[in-house]
């Protein structure tokens, strides 16, 4: 059967592979055949070895939020070719494919709902769409996210997956980081809780600015997280990583994070912690 | 300045100081030798003039990152009228690819930060080519709650490839290090006015650079990522770093025009490393006047001016 031979070209992408939409899908860690629904119905978790799938973001929020109670803010912000930006594609292309494929203007949904009927503004990253890369859209949604949670006194939690600066905007994307980080500084004073979920992967520009600025840093078992990516890190010391190096394991254990928390758990955690945090 | 690390393009002006030189020291100075040195040092002036009113983007960041270039720490000797370093983060080490300490600059009592770069192979290793870890941004942070308690204003000077990418960084919180910085540099109550000398290298540079004023020395560049780096990853071939610092638009003058700079600073003909003290004097212009236009403001306003600032930067578009 060749469902079971091991596919020796799966394992230097074993990280971009998605649940595909077939009746069955192989999970990405212990390389076991699961029926597709079974995974569904475990949060999008493989069964066997509890490997966490990626997920888009509307899926993220479904297994989130209460039902029904996700209302989007902030959709129709587009972004903008400012620099004219061309490598192997132009930008405005990649924008486009982006686009359709995600179906979504950009790398984040912001809103609002409730968890265990909890009110509180949630920003979750797609990480499809561009690699979750962190542009002038992405800043902007961000920071309106916290402008609003000032004004309204609710908490905020974020879901991020990126892979950092969005390049093809330049020192744009790069400003971004100061701008969120600002918006953070703010809420700060004001003692409204805002959590952050770092889920696999969240590196570069994303993790060293409002990802890690949160009252509580929680991630998800063996994300990867950190600032420079493994294979940066690897050409400048040329060597070989350790094993479990930038791992949410490995954060947890050098003191990044606060706490790992698996899918299944998420929601009844969150609650928990806004709760504690709120008078 | 007896500088001998030519750049490529350089190269013909070199050619002529050399010329320059043999007729001064192999030839007894007669009017006709002092005539032709006159000939040859204007040409040469204009030699300079012409390449550098064309740099492409490639050759800005080749100068840029001249290896003569002047640092941080020249900078500071030639600005400042006074200096004492400060070291250490009081949490690790002390590291060397971020200096900073108390100054004063024309009379007035500041901060100053910068990153700082190595002159020969061992200093080089020793300031880990510019590129800080975890401690240098936080005995940058500490410097910076320094003077937000005794009300100084802050001077940085960014000059970096970018944080440093190996383990040790990792380990000890390379990412959060800098968040933290982006956060308290926007909640300053002090005047902040920031210098690119030479590279602003992504968010290693931008770790010290959240400030009221941005100045760019106009041979420098600021980027979110290396050419090198981005024509590895959207272009993967690294060696297509040429076509890359075009799209990035990483140039002072650009910059400007995307309302992240406020100010660019000229540099000497033929750039900074030519006369340190030509460029550090128009530098110590700009950072005075710069400290003059934020002194009058409140700290909330300080503030507030920072956040709106920042709040504006971005590109986008509302609407279906």
């Amino acid at each position: 059967m060749i469902w079971f031979k091991k596919d020796i070209f799966s394992r230097g992408k074993e990280k971009t592979v998605r649940v595909p939409q077939g009746l069955w899908v192989k999970c990405n860690h212990c390389n076991e055949i699961i029926y597709r629904k079974e995974v569904e119905r475990n949060s999008e978790v493989c069964p066997k070895c509890n490997y966490h799938f990626r997920i888009s973001a509307r899926r993220r929020i479904e297994i989130t939020l209460d039902e029904g109670s996700f209302v989007e803010h902030d959709g129709n912000i587009s972004p903008v070719d400012a620099l004219g930006f061309r490598d192997m594609k132009r930008y405005t292309e990649r924008i486009g494919a982006a686009q359709q494929k995600a179906g979504l203007k950009d790398a984040i949904v912001c809103g609002e709902g409730t968890i265990e009927d909890r009110r509180l503004l949630l920003g979750v990253f797609e990480f499809s769409f561009m690699g979750g890369s962190m542009g002038s859209v992405v800043g902007e949604k961000i920071a309106r996210l916290f402008e609003r949670a000032m004004e309204e006194r609710v908490p905020v939690v974020i879901f991020a997956s990126s892979g950092g600066a969005r390049m093809q905007e330049g020192i744009l994307s790069l400003v971004q980081m100061a701008k969120t980080s600002a918006a953070i500084e703010r809420i700060r004073r004001k003692a409204i809780p805002y959590i952050s979920v770092l889920t696999d992967p969240t590196t570069g520009g994303v993790t060293a600015s409002f990802a890690t600025l949160a009252d509580v840093i929680i991630a998800e078992p063996r994300a990867l997280i950190g600032f420079a990516g493994p294979r940066v890190i690897e050409e400048t010391i040329r060597q070989k990583l350790p094993e479990g190096f930038q791992r949410a394991e490995y954060l947890l254990e050098h003191g990044m994070i606060d706490m790992i928390v698996e899918r299944k758990k998420m929601r009844h955690t969150l609650a928990k912690l806004i709760e504690l945090l709120t008078d | 300045m007896q500088h001998k690390n030519i750049r490529e393009f350089e190269r013909p002006v070199e050619e002529i100081e050399k010329k320059i030189e043999e007729l001064r020291f192999s030839r007894e100075m007669t009017p006709d030798t002092a005539r032709e040195i006159r000939r040859l040092e204007e040409k040469r002036d204009r030699l300079i003039k012409d390449i550098y009113s064309s740099l492409t983007p490639w050759q800005i960041t080749l100068v840029a990152r001249h290896p003569a270039r002047p640092y941080t720490l020249d900078y500071i000797g030639l600005v400042f009228d006074e200096f004492e370093e400060l070291h250490g983060d009081r949490l690790y080490r002390d590291d060397p690819a971020i200096v900073g300490g108390l100054a004063r600059i024309e009379g007035r009592k500041v901060v100053v930060i910068g990153h700082q770069k190595g002159r020969n192979t061992k200093e080089r290793f020793y300031r880990n080519y510019g590129m800080p870890h975890p401690e240098g941004y936080r005995k940058a942070k500490r410097l910076m709650e320094l003077a937000q308690r005794f009300s100084r204003p802050i001077i940085t000077f960014i000059d970096t490839p970018g944080a440093a990418p190996d383990i040790e960084a990792e380990e000890r919180g390379q990412a959060v290090a800098i968040a933290e910085n982006l956060l308290y540099m926007a909640g300053l109550g002090v005047p902040v006015v920031s210098a690119v000398i030479g590279e602003g290298g992504s968010g290693g540079a931008l770790a010290i650079g959240v400030a009221n004023r941005v100045l760019m020395l106009e041979y420098s560049i600021y980027s979110v990522i290396s050419p090198e780096g981005c024509a590895a990853i959207l272009w993967k071939d690294g060696s297509k770093a040429e076509l890359a610092a075009a799209q990035l638009r990483m140039g002072a003058r650009e910059l400007e025009k995307l309302g992240i700079v406020d100010r660019v600073v000229e540099e000497p003909p033929g750039g900074a490393h030519r006369n340190y003290e030509l460029a550090a004097k128009s530098l110590k212009k700009a950072l005075l006047e710069s400290l003059e236009e934020l002194s009058a403001l409140t700290p909330d306003e300080i503030r507030e001016a920072r956040y709106r600032k920042f709040r504006r930067m971005g590109v986008s578009t509302e609407g279906d």
